[in-house]
């Protein structure tokens, strides 16, 4: 059997950080992918949040190929027939640390690969791993298209899915209740207008996420990201929500009347849809997250379950970028001690429970819980709107003041024993 | 737009061989939810004439809902082949 010293499965952020981390220190690694290059089979919402990651290879955030800089965060409760919008745009975001550019999977693996083989890294793509092979319980290398490679250590950074890792029982097979579908449009727009829409200046982006109706009251949300000269436009379900939803409606109706709202469509006027997308999120936390090591391998990114679904921060590829990192750290050594069994390679476990990945996880284990409550996409929205739109109303007779518009409609809507526990569960995100 | 207008934005590298296998005794006889028919981004599922379900393949964007969805293991899902399949040139 053919040998080389670290072997990865999957050539997506989390594969390529590791290869990038191991080949520069000249380690023999071979990147296996299965579409036709490096993003091929990757989607985002999205956005890339790069300050937990700036000091990770910090040489390559300079010249990465990403699309905006997130200045303007919006965050929208949606009713039937009526919206609330908080728009926060702060110095900060624009000049110093916190930084998050949006960006397009295609263009930033493709170049995070390119940047792999620089190092001397082998990255092969249109080729699918077949299986994880084992001896015992250690992993000794994989099959694919026939050929058997060995490897002193297996990096597994297969995605979401994670079917080789489950075929080889190093983790449970993934369950709707713990993953999203996201699908979304990528409708390109001259960046001159996308500027004008959305009060930018260049290179300058914005962030929506959208609460309540535009999910029908389901676990899940929308999404709009402005790239460079395109916009990404998309709906989150919970699968399971999703799936046991009586009125079965199907997801992919839910971006097109997403799209046909009156607040929305004008957002889109003179664009054209270019790609139509969906992919799979992690969305069971922490608890879900499996054994990350073993003998003779590492489990990396959305295949370790490494994601986090905080409703206004969505994570994932900051985390997939960092587990490689620590993941590369962890096989050098594991090769310095000439041992990679357990014993070394637990190291990485021990890595991103230092790291602000697990530290984060951590912080939010309740989040996948209170994300289950239903009222969070329909009464809650709701009864923002309602608040809001009675604020602004004027009418023929005298109303109420404001301040018993507001007293009435919190004490109707948000002061009830229900609402109170609630908080109180809250005070864990 | 329909959806198999969107569709047909993507670059799709077909394969004969469908990467979903489907056992359909089992959609026949103990499933009673058929969920796979609306959680699919793409539309693909459709029970047809003769009340099989089947799936169209050649659309798939791979997300694994479906495989997901299922309560009763009746779908046999493997990514597709090396080379085949969607690919996505924007993401």
């Amino acid at each position: 059997m053919e040998k080389v010293d670290c072997i990865i499965v999957g050539g997506g952020l989390a594969g390529l950080s590791a290869a990038y981390g191991l080949a520069s220190e000249g380690v023999e690694v071979l990147v296996i992918e299965r579409g036709d290059y490096s993003g091929a089979k990757n989607v985002t919402g999205g956005r890339l949040y790069v300050s937990p990651i700036a000091e990770i290879y910090p040489e390559l955030w300079e010249e990465a190929p990403l699309e905006r800089r997130v200045t303007r965060e919006l965050l929208t409760f949606m009713a039937e027939g009526s919206h609330t919008t908080v728009e926060v745009a702060a110095d900060r975001f624009r000049t110093g640390p916190p930084r998050s550019h949006t960006v397009l999977r295609a263009k930033l693996d493709q170049w995070l690969a390119d940047k792999v083989m620089e190092k001397g890294g082998m990255v092969i793509t249109k080729n699918r791993v077949d299986s994880i092979l084992k001896d015992g319980d250690r992993v000794v290398g994989i099959s694919a298209g026939g050929d058997e490679i060995g490897a002193d250590v297996t990096i597994i950074s297969e995605g979401a899915l994670g079917l080789l890792s489950t075929e080889a029982g190093l983790r449970a097979e993934p369950v709707a209740k713990d993953h999203a579908v996201g699908f979304k449009e990528i409708i390109e727009l001259p960046a001159e207008t996308i500027q004008d829409r959305w009060h930018l200046n260049e290179g300058e982006g914005a962030a929506q996420l959208f609460l309540g109706s535009v999910t029908n009251g389901l676990m899940g949300g929308g999404f709009l990201y402005t790239n460079q000269d395109s916009i990404s436009l998309g709906v989150v379900v919970g699968i399971d929500a999703l799936r046991w939803n009586p009125q079965q409606k199907e997801s992919y109706k839910l971006l097109d009347e997403f799209k046909e709202l009156p607040q929305i469509k004008p957002l889109l006027a003179g664009g054209e849809t270019v790609e139509y997308s969906a992919h799979t999120i992690p969305e069971g936390g922490v608890r879900k997250v499996p054994p990350l090591s073993g003998d003779g391998y590492l489990l990396a990114g959305d295949a370790a379950g490494l994601a986090l679904n905080a409703l206004v921060t969505v994570r994932g590829m900051d985390f997939a970028i960092a587990s490689g990192y620590h993941a590369a750290r962890t096989v050098l050594s594991a090769r310095e001690r000439e041992d990679f069994s357990t014993t070394t390679l637990s190291g990485y476990d021990q890595a991103l429970g230092e790291s602000f990945v697990l530290k984060e996880m951590e912080k939010s284990q309740y989040i996948p819980e209170i994300m289950e409550n239903p009222r969070l996409y329909g009464h809650y929205p709701q009864a923002v709107n309602a608040l809001m739109e009675d604020i602004f109303t004027v009418r023929e007779e005298p109303g109420k003041k404001l301040s018993s518009k507001v007293t009435s409609a919190v004490r109707r809507d948000f002061l009830s024993m229900r609402t109170v526990m609630e908080m109180f569960g809250m005070r864990r995100v | 737009m329909n959806i198999e207008a969107k569709l047909g934005l993507d670059v799709f590298k077909i394969d004969e061989e469908s990467h979903i296998k489907i056992d359909n005794e089992v959609c026949s006889t103990v499933c009673t939810t058929k969920s796979c028919q609306w959680v699919c981004p793409a539309n693909l599922y459709e029970i047809d004439d003769q009340g099989n379900n089947t799936v169209n393949h050649e659309g798939c964007l791979e997300c694994g809902t479906c495989l997901m969805a299922c309560d009763h293991d009746a779908l046999e899902w493997s990514y597709p082949q090396g080379g085949f399949g969607v690919q996505y040139r924007l993401g």
